[in-house]
């Protein structure tokens, strides 16, 4: 058992985020892990930022990670990956997802979505990788299957075997979704 | 198996297990989930009130019958019920009640930051303060069993992050559910003022059992290691300061009120140096210092917003007990992240209202509710927001005071809100004959907090079909002579009759109706489309503060999948270049 994985998932309301949060608890859960997982929410289904912390490890005390302390950063948008890099550690892992939404400011030409984020991204984090969730999910048959890819993706470099992410992935999608699930978790997992 | 819960879910977890009879509450961040998790399980009665001090005082009906009983609000709630709750202490209970108070340090989604402890001081009454989910849980029932030892209410304190974060939480045996007997006492719950004085030396008294109770129970417990460094601490705190000095000895305070003041001063004796490390006030600081404590407190952690572990690091290596970590990455060079902020959604029906105030240039006194994000830019369309049904009372207070305010003046209420204390506020503009023009916008839902329903919306908690306010009538009753319903998606009709109740003397209603477009999965209809042709550019469009629509090179567009089709853009169009998409002739 080691100490603590501090993993942050980040997206936009309605990315599955939340979701994504609860197969990675399952799975922390049947591997043996002591669990803390936070989420501020209420605001969020409204277009807004959703953050996820998720902790896990022989005992956990604190549902928060630190600034500069993550091991892992799965972003589901762009600039949300952005915004959060500064919680990643140094020679931590960051997966990104390719799509981008831009945010209200940015409709309305308040604000502008800066270019070359994967760019800047690989440079601070040369571990990081990014990949295109949402194809990869069109192709497995459902774009809200995305976050699973991504999912996939990350689950690779945890301390947790493939065949108990697949369990909980059992436990936590509805029956009718589950082979799609099953399909864009093993395409995120085979990434690159 | 323990299994993972959020704060809220174990506290529902926590009431069936204690034998709970009822609960009640009213929607709000972060309590919502409380009284939602504990109408899952269909063996707790259980309601939304119009509001916090309804809810509570359906809590004393409950217990005063004998009930084990819980009632759930979030901070600013308590204010609300502040009213029976001060005389609750004085009756005391007869089945043990609980009541949550959730408070929001940093408020995450809320107007202030308020330390309900001082509430619960105020009161007098006992203070639990859990840190994880497990003890959320645990907490409920030592805090039923602890209101029927005293005879008090008990409030169970949390914060946004023992709330809605999860841990692991062992389920537990349920007592079986009994129901006291009622004994009629006019003494004990009568309070005239003959039975309440004798009741306010009895509270007294009670507190001084609590007092004793305090420093012995198991809630306040010491976690005694190396004496160099003490932490008086409660709440998500502890978790904090277990993590970051985890050779430090902690008196883990579960049980903030009253404070175990003798065990505080043993333990402040046997360390070297003392901080007390709680979130918001210096609640139990204060105390410490009165009896002559020396300790670090909020000389260095702030008395305002969140605590973290990442905050309470740097204090403490300000303060010397932890060493610099040189963790710091170097993003100095990060280009400027664009905010994303809450907007309304697409094809939300408050959208065209606010964008018609804005265009009125009115005063609009505003409230509680999604609809608040209207105040934002670019809609810009509400000027105040302060509390739960505070928008009425407003706009006819600056009537009253100045009378050239009258034409220019506008309150805005969302239905459930209106229903919670908006009512009362109606009622006083119509008896001092004031002039105000009230806009309920009725999503038929409270949405901020997740589509709850409330007494115009014909559905209980429960899931069962309800009798369903019927809110032009409700408002004639009162004495408003002129109510008008709109459809708030039609921007002609809305600005019309907006314009022409707000000139007009003597109160108005204007009831803007439109489901919340998130309670149908349905769009409203096919997704607008933008002729490139007509478009001029002009980016008129973009006021709407629409998350569907944006200008690239000079020409609008419509993002089909997040556009609902509810054709407002169509209406803000001047060169018509917003067309019905699809099946257009439909």
């Amino acid at each position: 058992m080691r100490n603590p994985v501090d993993v942050l998932l980040v997206g936009v309301g309605g990315q599955g985020t939340i979701l994504a949060s609860k197969v990675l608890c399952a799975a922390a859960r049947s591997a043996g892990y002591d669990i803390k997982m936070s989420e501020i929410h209420g605001m969020a289904q409204r277009g807004g930022s959703v953050v996820t912390q998720v902790r896990l490890g022989e005992e956990v005390h604190s549902p928060l990670i630190e600034g500069g302390k993550a091991d892992v950063i799965l972003a589901f948008e762009q600039l949300e990956a952005l915004r959060l890099l500064p919680y990643l550690k140094k020679g931590g892992a960051i997966i990104v997802n390719k799509q981008t939404i831009a945010p209200v400011p940015v409709l309305a030409g308040l604000a502008e979505y800066p270019d070359n984020i994967l760019e800047y991204i690989s440079n601070k984090a040369p571990g990081s990788l990014a990949i295109d969730a949402l194809d990869k999910a069109v192709e497995c048959g459902n774009a809200k299957a995305a976050n699973v890819v991504l999912l996939g993706a990350m689950a690779r470099s945890m301390p947790i075997d493939r065949e108990i992410w697949e369990q909980a992935l059992e436990k936590t999608v509805p029956p009718k979704f589950l082979e799609v699930n099953k399909k864009a978790f093993a395409a995120g997992y085979e990434a690159e | 198996m323990k299994e993972l819960y959020s704060g809220n879910a174990a506290i529902a977890l926590g009431a069936l297990e204690a034998g709970v009879t009822l609960a009640a509450g009213y929607p709000g961040t972060p309590s919502t989930e409380i009284l939602e998790n504990i109408a899952k399980s269909k063996e707790i009665y259980c309601e939304w009130a119009p509001n916090e001090k309804v809810a509570l005082e359906v809590g004393i009906g409950s217990s005063l019958a004998g009930a084990r009983t819980l009632v759930t609000m979030k901070h600013v709630g308590v204010n609300v019920a502040a009213d029976p709750l001060m005389t609750f202490a004085y009756t005391g209970v007869n089945g043990g009640l609980v009541l949550i108070s959730a408070d929001d340090p940093g408020m995450h989604s809320s107007q202030n930051e308020q330390d309900n402890r001082y509430f619960a001081k105020f009161a007098k009454i006992p203070i639990l303060e859990p840190s994880d989910s497990q003890e959320a849980k645990d907490m409920v029932r030592q805090g039923l069993e602890l209101s029927e030892l005293m005879d008090i209410p008990v409030m169970l304190r949390i914060t946004t992050r023992v709330a809605h974060s999860q841990t692991l939480v062992a389920a537990g045996e349920p007592v079986q559910r009994e129901v006291r007997n009622y004994q009629k006492d006019a003494k004990k719950n009568l309070m005239v003022p003959a039975f309440a004085r004798m009741r306010r030396v009895d509270l007294d008294k009670r507190h001084e059992k609590l007092r004793e109770y305090s420093e012995s129970t198991p809630l306040n417990k010491v976690e005694m290691q190396d004496n160099k460094v003490g932490v008086v601490t409660s709440g998500i705190s502890y978790q904090y300061v277990k993590e970051l000095l985890p050779h430090a000895s902690v008196f883990k305070v579960g049980m903030t009120n009253p404070l175990p003041l003798d065990k505080i001063r043993e333990f402040a004796i046997a360390v070297d140096h003392l901080y007390v490390v709680e979130e918001l006030e210096p609640f139990m600081e204060e105390q410490m210092q009165i009896e002559g404590i020396n300790l670090v407190g909020k000389e260095l952690f702030p008395v305002t917003g969140e605590f973290s572990p990442e905050l309470l690091r740097q204090k403490f290596i300000q303060a010397g007990e932890l060493a610099s970590d040189g963790t710091e990455h170097c993003f100095n060079d990060m280009p400027p992240v664009p905010g994303r902020p809450p907007v309304l959604c697409p094809g939300c029906p408050h959208r065209g209202v606010f964008y018609t105030l804005k265009k009125l240039k009115l005063m609009v006194t505003g409230d509680i509710g999604c609809y608040t994000l209207g105040g934002l830019p670019p809609l810009e369309g509400i000027d105040s927001c302060v509390c739960m049904g505070a928008s009425i009372g407003m706009a006819h207070g600056a009537e009253k005071a100045v009378p050239e305010m009258h034409g220019r003046t506008v309150a805005v209420i969302g239905d459930s809100t209106f229903m919670h204390s908006g009512i009362t506020g109606l009622l006083n503009v119509v008896y001092n004959q004031g002039n105000s023009t009230v806009i309920i916008v009725d999503n038929r839902t409270t949405a901020m907090t997740g589509h709850q329903d409330h007494p115009a919306t014909g559905r209980n908690l429960m899931g069962e079909e309800a009798p369903e306010v019927d809110l032009e009538a409700l408002c004639r009753a009162i004495g408003v002579k002129r109510v008008k319903v709109v459809d708030p998606l039609d921007l002609e009709q809305l600005k019309d009759t907006v314009k022409t109740e707000v000139a007009d003397p003597g109160p108005s209603v204007i009831i803007a109706r439109r489901p919340c477009a998130l309670l149908s999965k349905e769009p409203e209809g096919p997704a607008i489309e933008v002729d490139a042709d007509t478009c001029e550019g002009c980016k008129a469009c973009l006021r709407l503060s629409c998350p569907a629509i944006s200008v690239t090179d000079d020409k609008a567009q419509v993002d089909p999948n997040t556009c609902n089709g509810c054709g407002v853009c169509m209406q803000v169009c001047k060169f018509g270049a917003m067309v019905k998409g699809g099946n257009a002739n439909a």
